[in-house]
Parts: structure tokens; sequence; C-alpha cells
């Protein structure tokens, strides 16, 4: 039986930017979406990797849920873009299966809210495969799809899973906040020799930027600063890096500075730049969409105290959505998640 | 407009010998040959070995716990016969060490993965088996998985599941069932009907009159066998096999079979269980109509059980050694297989032995150690 851990060596890319600097200027590049990002990084490393297939609910025929998929039926065939039954669980310990054999799977939840019922195969068998087989069977298998609230889907649907699943080791978990990274981070995931939670926002899949036509890869465990300041350090991932950048806009005419850092991935966690930030700030404001209970904002806090302690001048504060499940009125959920008026003045409170 | 039938079908039912040992000359006709069927009654004595002497390790403290098989020989050993070595793909739950032997894993590996070592799950080269799944269930998916990749990379291969009775109620057998079937892929579901799913029996566990018809809901070709009968559950595993092997997708065998030991070591089936019940499937120990149907062929004396069983004894003596004198592993070696490279934070963890709650920098703090063994 040969091991599924071999994987062939990333290609040199085109360019590696320093990924820990803000994005390329977007000055006569090209602009694409969100989903048009995702949907190159899958279809650029099927071109490159027989194993690979793609499947999830409505993936092929309807060219995704969400159309982030759109065409790549026609390109690989019914027999690498799968439109499987109604079936979580069925699908992602099928992938298992076919990730032990040597095939690797890109699994599509049309939500991660679903991925729920899928729980045993993706908690209590992909994580633990490598471990429990004494290092002989990987999972390498991404599992990707919407998450988090904010499109008025009620409380069953509105899932950020990633405070509950960054608990469990044996997984990466990967949270982009824009089409630049969001490519970039795929394709490191799909090459990924573990399993690659990849965590996507229906609100964001419409986005805009600038993402260049030649092939990257973004590594894992490497966070963006997008914002460079004195006062005070503003840590999230995904969606809600985009409110933080708001609230800094706005603090930036009060005269306040900010670094704002974008994990880009949870685990791993680049826990070193937040510290290096923090060392430099005294501050800190973690902002997560995630319940606050035990959350990774408590886990960034819990990690900053034990290693930043005497540098902090005040104590550090989170902005998660509040402790209730998601409601569906508009304006209530709007109030319920994090946004760029509540990061603002928790960073004012940190410099009060 | 008159109402009609839409579907309608049957399951059949195959024993080939009977509990006195006697064949159905006409059915025996393509399976098992006289040879064969004595070696694998030799084996089928070291098993039986194997099981009472994992039980004996448990109740002295050696083994954590163990799962025996006494009584279901003859599904194992009959299927897995029936799956091609180093071709078909065995993907098991915990109730058939014998087709695993068959396909070449050591056994000393099924003692090493109960007394709690995960070298015991390093499944050696050449030999195709996943670990032993523990949650009920969850390997018939990858079985299904497994199956699909065969299946994508044109390989004749096939993949033969296990799963006991007690299992075919979780809502992965359902999705693995349906799965197979929409795919197509070459899959063979082994169910070990034992009667018993720890104290739960069988027709509380479901209202159906067997369990082979719930592969129907699938379209799937489906069997109930005497799972006792080493002859019959081979050629239901062949002729599923190698149809899935041809192409004609997935199979359902039911096999009904017998746990006369108690569910595991943590378990005394004697309080739930009825004796008159118990000692009614004694009679029908695959074993027990293997020797008659040997010994009426003059291929079978006592003499030769009793040298079969002294060598048993002496096999099984060196297999408890290889699992106790393997070197103890490394208590560091805990961190090597979460991820296929040690991420920094684990590796600082491993140094130290430590948690990183423990401070800044737990090597400064002077925790740093050498990683011990236990
Ligand atoms: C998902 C899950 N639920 C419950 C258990 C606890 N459990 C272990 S074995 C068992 C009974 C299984 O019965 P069956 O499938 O008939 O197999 P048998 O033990 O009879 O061979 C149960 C309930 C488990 N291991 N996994
Ligand atoms: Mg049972």
């Amino acid at each position: 039986m040969t091991t599924t851990l071999e994987h062939p060596a990333l290609p040199e890319p085109a360019i590696l930017p320093d990924f820990t600097k803000p994005l390329p200027s977007r000055e006569g590049d090209r602009i694409i979406q969100f989903r048009e990002a995702l949907r190159e990084a899958m279809s650029e490393e099927m071109r490159k990797d027989s194993r690979i297939f793609l499947m999830g609910e409505e993936v092929a025929q309807y060219n995704g849920a969400y159309k982030i998929s759109q065409g790549m039926l026609d390109e690989f065939g019914p027999l690498r873009i799968i439109d499987s039954p109604i079936s979580e669980n069925g699908f992602a310990g099928l992938a298992v299966g076919a990730a032990m054999y040597g095939l690797r799977p890109i699994i599509e939840f049309m939500s991660w809210s679903f991925s729920l019922v899928a729980a045993d195969q993706i908690l209590n068998n992909v994580p633990k495969m490598l471990y429990m087989s004494g290092g002989q069977w990987g999972c390498p298998v991404v599992f990707r799809g919407n998450d988090g609230a904010g499109g008025q889907l009620g409380s069953t649907h509105s899932w950020c899973v990633e405070g509950l699943y960054a608990n469990v080791p044996g997984v990466k978990i990967v949270i982009p906040s824009n089409p630049y990274d969001a490519k970039g981070l795929l394709k490191t995931a799909i090459a990924d020799p573990d399993p690659v939670f990849f965590l996507e926002s229906e609100r964001m899949l419409g986005d805009k930027a600038h993402v260049p036509p030649e092939e990257y890869y973004i590594p894992f465990g490497q966070a963006a600063l997008l914002r460079e300041g004195k006062d005070c350090t503003i840590v999230s991932f995904g969606r809600p890096v985009n409110f933080c950048l708001e609230a800094d806009e706005a603090l930036r005419a009060e005269g306040i500075e900010c670094d704002v850092l974008d994990m880009r991935t949870i685990r791993p966690l680049d826990i070193d730049s937040i510290i290096a930030s923090v060392k430099k700030t005294g501050r800190i404001v973690v902002v997560d969409q995630c319940w606050p209970f035990a959350s990774v904002a408590s886990e960034v806090v819990t990690q900053v105290i034990e290693r930043a302690f005497d540098w902090l001048d005040h104590q550090p504060l989170r902005v998660n959505t509040e402790d209730v499940p998601t409601p569906y009125s508009k304006i209530l959920e709007a109030e319920y998640l994090p946004n760029p008026r509540k990061i603002a003045a928790a960073v004012r409170k940190t410099l009060a | 407009m008159p109402s009609r039938t839409v579907y309608s079908a049957s399951v059949e039912y195959l024993q080939i010998m009977d509990e006195e040992g006697h064949v159905d000359a006409k059915l025996a006709k393509d399976t098992l040959s006289d040879e064969e069927i004595l070696k694998l009654y030799q084996f089928m004595v070291d098993c039986r070995q194997l099981d009472e002497i994992a039980f004996k390790l448990q109740r002295s403290g050696r083994m954590g716990t163990y799962p025996q098989n006494k009584g279901q020989e003859a599904a194992a050993i009959g299927s897995g016969y029936a799956a091609k070595k180093g071709v078909d793909f065995l993907v098991p739950c915990y109730r058939e060490n014998a087709a695993l032997f068959l396909h070449g894993l050591p056994m000393h590996y099924i003692l090493l993965h109960w007394m709690g070592d995960e070298r015991g799950n390093q499944i050696p080269e050449g030999v195709n088996m996943t670990p032993l799944s523990i949650p009920i269930g969850t390997q018939m998916l990858h079985a299904t998985g497994i199956a699909w990749a065969f299946k994508l990379k044109k390989e004749p291969r096939v993949a033969i599941t296990y799963f006991g009775d007690g299992a075919t109620s979780e809502g992965d057998f359902h999705e693995a069932m349906n799965f197979a079937s929409t795919l197509q892929v070459p899959c063979v579901f082994f169910c070990q009907n034992n009667q018993w799913a720890i104290s739960v029996p069988r027709d509380q566990q479901m209202n159906s009159a067997t369990v082979a018809q719930k592969a129907l809901a699938y379209d799937m070709p489906t069997i109930q066998v005497d799972g006792n009968d080493l002859l019959a559950v081979h050629k239901a595993s062949k002729d599923a096999i190698e149809r899935a092997r041809q192409g004609g997708g997935p199979s359902f065998i039911e096999a009904v079979t017998y746990r006369l030991a108690d569910h595991t070591t943590a378990d005394d089936a004697r309080r739930y269980r009825d004796t008159k019940e118990v000692d009614a499937w004694i009679g029908k120990d695959p074993m027990i109509r293997l020797r008659k149907y040997l010994e009426r062929k003059n291929l079978w004396s006592d003499e030769k059980q009793k040298a079969a069983e002294e060598k048993a004894k002496v096999f099984v003596a060196d297999v408890v050694k290889a699992a106790e004198t393997i070197e103890k592993p490394l208590i560091s070696d805990i961190f090597d297989y979460t991820y296929a490279e040690i991420p920094e934070e684990l590796e600082r963890q491993k140094r130290t032995m430590r948690t990183s709650s423990l401070g800044q920098d737990p090597t400064q703090a002077g925790l740093a150690a050498e990683p011990s063994t236990y």
C-alpha cells in the first residue's frame, strides 16, 4: 500500500510577493470576483493533478449553488465534478476513503452549517486518521463552503464553525478575507498533505479585487499586516477583516493608527506576528465573527497574555458576535455581528 | 386507473453445509476443495486459540479491552478468502480478525491494537486493509470512497467492508449504501448479523424481517447466508466480489451468525442473554460442522484435532511474545502523527512535554526535558 503522504513539490511560483505586506496595487491589473478566484484555484490545480475531484451538492449541472464551480463540469467531466446526493456525512466519509486510496478530494459543503451532520466524519475521522494509523494514512481532503452570518439566513444556516472546529488538532483551518488571498490559500490547501477546512463567506463571493493571472501559493500560518500603526493591534480573520479596515479608516481620521493583522489561517495561527505587533503597540483588539465563549478570539487573547503580558498597557479586548443564536431580522442581525462601529469603539477604549 | 405493483422483490437464503456437516452436492460444486477446507479449518483453530488467549490477556491486565470473534470465524474466513489478497481491500470494524490475517496482517498487530499501541494500525506494505474502525458504521463510507477511487483509477479491485447488525441502524450505513449504488462502485457490504449489538437484540434493533432486505431499497443485489457455513459465505462473497470486479456495482451480504462470547471483555452477556439461546447456537458453531464434514471424509480425527490445538498453542504463544516484547514507544511519539509535518507549536510541546500554557518560553523556564519512555 502506497502512503498518501507523498505529494508533488509545489511548483516554483511565478511570483512570490511579500505576504506580510498589504495587497499589491490594483491599478492596471486584473480584477476578478472572490468566486472566480476560488474557481481558478481549483481548476488550475485540477489541470495539473488528475487525482483531484470536486464533489458536493449542486456543484456540477447547476454550476454550484453559488456559481463557484461554473463551467467546471464542462471542462473536467462528470467523473471529476460530481453532484452528490444530499448526504453530507456520506460525501465527507467517501472523501476520507478516496483520500486513503490516493485521491485528492475537494468537498463543497453548500454551507458549513450543514457540515454539522457530517461531524463524525470531519471531526472524529478526518483529523485522527494519520495519528491513529501511526502516521500511515493521511487524509488530504479540502472541505470548503460558506461560513458565517450576514445574509438573513437565520440561526440554523448562519454557523461560524471556526470556534468549534479550531479546537480539534489534526486539521488546518483557512479563512480568507479577500479574492487575492482566497486563490493563493486555496491552491496551497489543495496541495497540502493534511486535511484543510476552507471557510468562505457567501457575503464576499461577489467581492472584487486584483488577482494576478500568474500562479501563486500563499503559505499557511503567515498573517498579512494590512495597515501599520503604533497605537493598537487589531487582529481578525475572514470577512470581519474588511470591517476592521473600515474602522481603521475612521480611527485614522481621529489620529489613531493601528496595525491591522489578517490571520488568513487559524490553524496554524501566526501568533508570532501578533506578539510582535503587541510588543510595539501595547494594546490589542481581536475581532471574531464567532460567539465569544471559548472562541478563537479567546485563544488569541490567552496566548497574548501568556507571551506578552508585560508589554500590555490595557487589557486585551474582544469584539465577537453577541452570545445568542443568530437573529433572522435584518436589523437585529446587523447589530449582532461585529461591525466597524463596535471595532472602533473597542480600540478607543484601549486608548482611553 | 387500476392500482398495480411497481416494485416487488424477495431475498434468497443460502446454506450449503448444514449443522451436521452434510453438504448440498450441487451447490457445493464450485466452492472450496477439500484441501482448501482442511487448510481453512486448521487456520480457524489458530484464530480461535488467539481469541481465547486475547481474552485471558485482558483478564490478567495485559490488554485494555478485546472483542472476541468466537463463533463468527466462518463469516470472516469465507468472505476474506473470496477476496483477492494483495488486490482487493478489506475495510473492517473489529470482529473479523480472521479475514485480516488471511490477507497478511500479522496476528500480533491485532494484539498491539487492543493493547493501545498505534503501531498495530500501521498496516504492513502489501496488506490491503484500513485500520480497525471503532465508531460504529463510519468505515462503510470509507469503503465506498476507496471503491470510488478504484473506479476513477480504472483498477479492477474491490473493497469489502465489514459491520454488524447494529451498524445498519446508523445513518452512515444508509449513506454509504446510497452512494455506492448511485455511483455504482465496486464495493461489497458484508454484514455479520450476530443477533446482538451489545445487549440489544436484533429484533429491537430493527423491525425488518431480514437485514438483507435493506439493500433492496438501494437496488443492490442482496442475499442472506448461513454465516456459520464456510461454503455458503464463500460462494456468496465470491459471486458479489467478482460481480463488482466486472463492473456490476455493489452488493450486500447478510451472514447470519452468533456472538458466542461477550460483546467485549467489558461486558457480561449472561446478564441479558438466555443460556438456552446460547446453547442452541453452540450447536451451530462453524467449527463443529466443518470437523464433522472432514471426519466423515476421513480427513480429520481426534489425534489430528489434538495436534492442531497443540500447534495453535505454540504458535499463539509466539504471537503474544511478539506483541509484548516490541520496543516501547517514546512518550514524545504522540506528537509525530497529528500533521504530515510537525508544526512549530507542536514541536515546542514535544521538546518540553509541556503545553504552551506554561509560559512565554518553556525552554527558558528550565522545563525542557529529554523525552522519557513509559
Ligand atoms: C457511533 C457509535 N455509537 C455507539 C458505539 C458503542 N458501541 C460499540 S459496539 C456497539 C454495538 C455494535 O453492534 P453491531 O453493529 O451489531 O456489531 P457487533 O458488536 O455485534 O459485532 C456499540 C453500540 C460506537 N462504538 N460507535
Ligand atoms: Mg451484532
